[in-house]
Order: C-alpha cells, then sequence, then structure tokens
C-alpha cells in the first residue's frame, strides 16, 4: 500500500450547477468526498447596478432595484426608497405606508416560501417544492392584482406606493392568511421534522455567534447563531413599530446553535410571524392617499444618507449621495447575501460533498444580489 | 437442424421478453409521473393521447432523435458499451422470473442464484459510464454507486438466503409452489407469514432493493442536488434512454422478485377467489410494491453517502445475520 498515489481532486461546481441557486462556481478541493476548501467565486451575474444608479434618475433607479433580489422585489423597492426619502426628509400617507408593509411582508413570506421548497429539493425531496409554490402563487396573484407584475414589481415608490389596493384584493390576502397557517404545519410533517432530513441538517455547517457577527451575517442566518437582532424591532422603520410580533430565536431543542436546521427553521418561524404583522395590518389600515404630495421633479438635498432594512435575507443597506440634482453622485448597496457567502467558505471547510448542498441551500443566497 | 430451431425458439422469446419490457417501462414512466403528479396537486401529463398515456412515447422518440454526443475526453469504446452493459443484465433478470404457471422464460434449478448474479453485473456497466465519461462528477457517481450497490447485495443476498432455507431449493417454480396456499391457510402459506424471522426478512429485503435500484432515499448516484446526475450526466439521446429504461426495468425486477420470494409469486391471494390466480394477481401485488417505491421517492429527503453506509454495514448486515441464524432455530424446532 506504500506507493499507492492519492492526491487531492479539484472539482468545479458550478457556475451551471442545480443546487447552487443561481450562477455561482465554488472550486472544491476534495479528499474523496471530504471537501478541504471550498471557495467560491462570484460576479456572472455582475450588472453594474451602482454604476447604472448614477446615470439615473431616482425614480428610475427603483427597477433596477427589483432585479437585485428578485424573490423578494418589494423589499428591495421598499429598501431603496425609505432611503431616498430619508434623505428628503418627506412624510409619507399612513395608507402607503401599512400597504408597504403589507406587500414587504407578504413577498418576505413568499421568499421564505422558495428558501423552503428549494432547500427540500436540496435534501433531495422533490414534493415540498411544488407545496411551497402553491402556497406563493395566491402571493403572486395578489401582487398581480395590485401592480401587474408577478415577479419585478416596481410598486413601492419614492414618498407612498405607485397605486391603491381594492377592497376585493385585500379580501385575497385575508383568505390567504387564512389556509396558510396549517399549512405551515403540514410542511414541517412533510420536511422539518423528517428524520431523514435532521440527520442531513443537525450539526452541519455549524457558524458560530462570534463568526457571524465579525462576518457581518444578517438576518434569519445571524438569528440562527443566537443573535437577536431584527431591524424591524431594533432600529424600526416605515410603520413596523406599531405591530406586535416576535423575533423568532434559534434553540438547541432539535439542532445546534447556528447549524443549518436552525438556519431553515428560523425562516418557518418567521413566516408565522410574518401572518400575525399581516392580520394586524389588515385590521389597522387606515383610508387616505398613497402618494406623499411633491414635486414631479425628485430633487433631494445636497447631502450623503444611509438607511439599512430587513429584506428576507438580512439587512440591506443603502448610501446614497447628492449633489442636488435629480441623479444621484453615488449609490452604494450592501447586500445580506454577500455577507452571508463570505462566511460560507469557513463553515463549509471539513464537510461532505453533500453537505456544501446543505449550507448553501440554509445560507439562502439570491446571486442576483451577491452580484449586483 | 435442431440446435437452429432451438435458436429460433430462444430468439422468439426474447424478442418477446423485450417488446415486453419496453412496455413495461414506458408504463412505469408514465405512472411514476402521474403518482408524482398527484402527490404534489398538479395532474400530470395529459396533452398527448388520452390521460397523457402517449406521453412516454412521444419522450422517447424525442430522445431517439437526439444527437449522440460523445465528448471528445471519453473513452469510447467503454462509453458506448456502458449503457448496453447495464440494460442488458436489467434485462436478462427478466428470463427468470415466473408470471404464471407456465410463464416463464427459464426455470433453471438455480433461479434466484442466476438472478443476483445478472443483476450485479449492472453495477460494472455504471462503473464503466462513470470512468469513461471521463468528468469528475460522473466519476464520483459510479463510485458512490459502486460502493452502494456493493454494501446492499450482502444484506439483499441474506435476506434471499432465508427463503432458500425454508424453501429448500433455488428454483423459482419450487418456491412459488412452497407458497401456494395464500396469505392465511395453515400450510403453504405466504413465506411473509410463515415466521416472524421471514417476516422481518423481507423488510430487509426491500430496502436493499431500494439501495439496489438507487431509488430515494438511497438515489445517492443519481444526487441530482449534488452531482449533477450522477453516472450519466454526460449521456444524451438514446444512450441516455437505456440507463432510463434500465432503471424503470429494474423497479419492476426487484418488486417482482419480492413478490415471488416472499408474497407467494403467481399462486393467489386467498384461497377461493381463483381469477386472482396467475397473471392478475401477481400484476396486482407487483403494482402494490412499486407503488410503494414510488411513494417513497416523492416523500422522502436523500441520506448522505456515510449515512448510507452506516445503515447498511451497522444496522441492516447485522440484523440480516441474526435473521438468517433466527430463521435457521425456527426451522430446527418447528418444522
Amino acid at each position: 500500500m506504500a506507493d499507492l498515489r492519492t492526491e487531492e481532486m479539484e472539482l468545479n461546481m458550478g457556475p451551471q450547477h442545480p443546487s447552487t441557486h443561481g450562477v455561482l462556481r465554488i472550486v472544491l478541493k476534495l479528499d474523496g468526498e471530504i471537501v478541504l476548501d471550498a471557495e467560491p467565486h462570484i460576479g456572472y451575474l455582475h450588472r453594474c447596478f451602482e454604476k447604472h444608479a448614477e446615470n439615473l434618475t431616482y425614480p428610475e433607479i427603483i427597477p433596477f432595484t427589483d432585479r437585485l433580489d428578485y424573490i423578494a422585489a418589494m423589499n428591495n423597492n421598499l429598501g431603496f426608497c425609505v432611503t431616498v426619502e430619508k434623505l428628503m426628509q418627506l412624510e409619507i400617507p399612513e395608507r402607503a405606508e401599512y400597504l408597504r408593509v403589507l406587500v414587504a411582508e407578504l413577498n418576505r413570506i413568499a421568499s421564505h416560501l422558495l428558501a423552503f421548497g428549494t432547500y427540500g429539493m436540496d435534501m433531495g425531496a422533490f414534493t415540498p417544492f411544488l407545496y411551497a409554490f402553491r402556497e406563493r402563487e395566491h402571493i403572486l396573484d395578489f401582487f398581480e392584482a395590485i401592480c401587474g407584475a408577478r415577479l419585478t414589481y416596481n410598486y413601492v415608490r419614492i414618498g407612498g406606493v405607485a397605486r391603491d389596493v381594492t377592497d376585493e384584493s385585500l379580501k385575497l390576502v385575508e383568505k390567504f392568511l387564512e389556509d396558510f397557517e396549517p399549512h405551515v404545519h403540514e410542511y414541517n410533517d412533510l420536511l422539518s421534522y423528517n428524520r431523514i432530513f435532521l440527520k442531513r441538517t443537525v450539526g452541519v455547517g455549524i457558524l458560530s455567534p462570534e463568526a457571524a457577527i465579525s462576518y457581518g451575517v444578517t438576518g434569519p442566518n445571524l438569528r440562527a447563531s443566537g443573535v437577536h437582532w431584527d431591524l424591524r424591532k431594533d432600529e424600526p422603520y416605515s410603520v413596523y413599530d406599531r405591530f406586535e410580533f416576535d423575533v423568532p430565536k434559534a434553540n438547541t431543542e432539535i439542532g445546534e446553535i447556528g447549524d443549518c436546521w436552525n438556519r431553515y427553521m428560523i425562516r418557518m418561524y418567521e413566516m408565522i410571524e410574518s401572518v400575525r404583522i399581516l392580520r394586524q395590518v389588515l385590521n389597522q389600515i387606515p383610508d387616505g392617499p398613497t402618494m406623499a404630495k411633491m414635486r414631479a421633479a425628485i430633487r433631494p438635498p445636497k447631502g450623503e444618507v444611509y438607511m439599512r432594512t430587513e429584506t428576507p435575507r438580512g439587512e440591506l443597506g443603502f448610501y446614497i449621495l447628492s449633489d442636488g440634482k435629480n441623479k444621484p453622485v453615488r449609490v452604494k448597496g450592501r447586500s445580506p447575501c454577500f455577507t452571508a457567502m463570505s462566511a460560507f467558505r469557513e463553515i463549509s471547510r471539513g464537510l461532505m460533498i453533500a453537505d456544501i448542498t446543505a449550507v448553501i441551500g440554509s445560507l439562502d443566497i439570491v446571486l442576483g444580489e451577491i452580484d449586483r | 437442424m435442431e440446435l437452429l430451431s432451438s435458436l429460433i425458439f430462444m430468439l422468439v422469446i426474447a424478442a418477446a421478453l423485450l417488446g415486453f419490457v419496453m412496455l413495461l417501462a414506458l408504463i412505469l414512466v408514465l405512472a411514476e409521473r402521474k403518482v408524482s403528479a398527484y402527490m404534489q396537486d398538479r395532474v400530470g401529463p395529459r396533452r398527448v393521447g388520452p390521460f397523457g398515456s402517449l406521453q412516454t412515447i412521444a419522450d422517447a422518440i424525442k430522445l431517439l432523435l437526439k444527437e449522440d454526443i460523445i465528448s471528445l475526453q471519453a473513452d469510447r469504446k467503454l462509453f458506448i458499451l456502458a449503457p448496453y452493459l447495464v440494460f442488458v443484465s436489467s434485462f436478462a433478470v427478466f428470463a427468470a422470473i415466473p408470471f404464471g404457471r407456465n410463464l416463464i422464460a427459464s426455470d433453471i434449478n438455480i433461479g434466484i442464484l442466476y438472478i443476483m448474479a445478472i443483476s450485479s453485473v449492472v453495477v460494472l456497466g455504471i462503473i464503466m459510464a462513470g470512468w469513461a465519461s471521463n468528468s469528475k462528477w460522473a466519476l464520483l457517481g459510479a463510485m458512490r454507486s459502486a460502493a452502494q450497490m456493493v454494501s446492499y447485495e450482502i444484506p439483499l443476498a441474506l435476506s434471499i438466503l432465508s427463503v432458500i432455507m425454508l424453501v429448500g431449493s433455488l428454483r423459482m417454480q419450487d418456491i412459488v409452489g412452497a407458497q401456494s396456499g395464500g396469505l392465511f391457510s395453515a400450510q403453504n402459506r405466504w413465506i411473509l407469514l410463515d415466521n416472524p424471522f421471514t417476516f422481518l426478512a423481507f423488510f430487509i429485503y426491500f430496502i436493499s432493493a431500494l439501495s439496489e435500484v438507487n431509488r430515494t432515499p438511497f438515489d445517492l448516484p443519481e444526487a441530482e442536488s449534488e452531482l449533477v446526475a450522477g453516472f450519466h450526466t454526460e449521456y444524451s439521446g438514446m444512450r441516455f434512454a437505456l440507463f432510463f429504461l434500465a432503471e424503470y426495468a429494474n423497479m419492476f425486477a426487484v418488486s417482482a422478485i419480492a413478490v415471488t420470494l416472499f408474497l407467494g409469486g403467481w399462486s393467489g391471494i386467498l384461497p377461493g377467489y381463483t381469477f386472482l390466480n396467475g397473471v392478475p394477481g401477481f400484476v396486482i401485488k407487483v403494482s402494490v410494491l412499486v407503488f410503494v417505491i414510488m411513494w417513497l421517492r416523492w416523500t422522502l429527503p436523500r441520506l448522505r453517502v456515510d449515512q448510507l453506509m452506516s445503515v447498511c454495514w451497522k444496522y441492516l448486515i447485522p440484523i440480516a445475520f441474526f435473521n438468517l441464524i433466527g430463521v435457521g432455530v425456527w426451522i430446527l424446532i418447528f418444522d
């Protein structure tokens, strides 16, 4: 056996690979099935968002934010608009604020449903994916009713929202909320507590709270590592301070703090919390205008601003530098997926190939936002 | 002259069997799509033919017309040979499966041994495909598959051995004959219900067989979310279709063997219900098992490769060994 020569194998995972959730390329260094190193290469979906933004007027940038995190376009619209409004110190009508929370939370559920479905698929279970899409369809139907689009909405605008919502459309949401909660329990029965699923995810890819903070990981991934931090609660924007909801905690009941199972499960809890918020929104939503009174041409005053919001994937921040003209001098986006991806290399060392898909899926990345 | 006539006879039977396997695969593919569709709140194929019944034929024609791609780096000869090896060995299993009293292509006296031998050739074909593709993904899939199939053959063989001990013959028709009483009779009932150890042996067989045919939760060799498509990643067109065909033929074969060994084969379900004797009863039993295999596939996630191995070596094989001893002791005491 002494003259048996063994060597490490380099394996190119992606950019075309079924479970890298887009065009991500990972160079794996393998010893058999054990991963010695996993080096992510990004940039296959780079579209020069920040440079484009310098040559567009403020309202023209909003459709570009749709295409950052295309799974949760409403939240991206909202993130950009509140940043510009903060710079302009604009007062937003009540009804518009409630509508913004409504669409943002619905989109959060839609996004988490997709994360749940694709994660099942990464684990080899195909059926949860279609179950998730069955419910996501109702949300997309509502979005189509209010703005005509199913994926890239351009609905939240600077100063309010694009169109008012009819009572019939709100009935759609009410009906969806009634059906939805039992379905979450169905998902849990089907996948979350499945023995094989637990074997695949519990204790795999542990991200410690210290590492999570030092990498700047945010959102559900951070909360799964045991850090209690949610911008909707800790730094409320829009009208989030008016609603009662809990920020789900990671638990050691089944998994370990910061493992794939907790990262997955946090999203299931968050969907339930979003339902709570949505119920309150539907009860409290006032009548009134949906657009602030302002000049047609948007010219924020000279200055700079940074504002962050909680999207389904974590903290989405925008930095805008304005010189008082109708186009920004500089726009910078802070992407939550990018920071999550940067922690990926550390947590994937020593795992097996199959665990790599488990880790990528649990981080719930969207390449459109990483590359911008 | 005699040699020639027997050769022609053999060819006719082989052709009939081939036609049957093709038809079977077409039906099973459609069944799988329909079963999965209804489990997933969809309706499945329904445009081609009534209730989508011709969908698989349309797919087969599409695959036939596809460009046959052999990558430049591939080992041409092995690459071309591999799918045939896989298909032929899974097809050859059908020669020794008894579908009815006289419906068996060749009732050789070592029937079950022949089946086990010929079905383990599949693994050679898979390794060949993985190696010849000269792609890392295909190679990983093939290595996994080889490790998995070789491991799971042990509990599979041990569970079959307990049946052989009970019947005292390797001939398939003898095994069916030993269960001619049906489900509940005192004498000659199904081997599944003969004693507690054979009851367990059936489940050992079924789990191992799931792994042998690479079905969920043991479908690692072709785990599309990790290994793209495993050993057949580089195959296209009709060569891919042969792998596909073999998979469904295998699924039917292991179910048919399970029925023959444990569930009375073609010999009816309940005494008195003679219309269930022979082919109809056999088809019903096999369909139930095939449905269970599909059901598992569309419900469960997939195990990881090391977990798969530990299930086999740490649990299944020891249990199968003790089970075998148990069957022996039972025979010694009660029979």
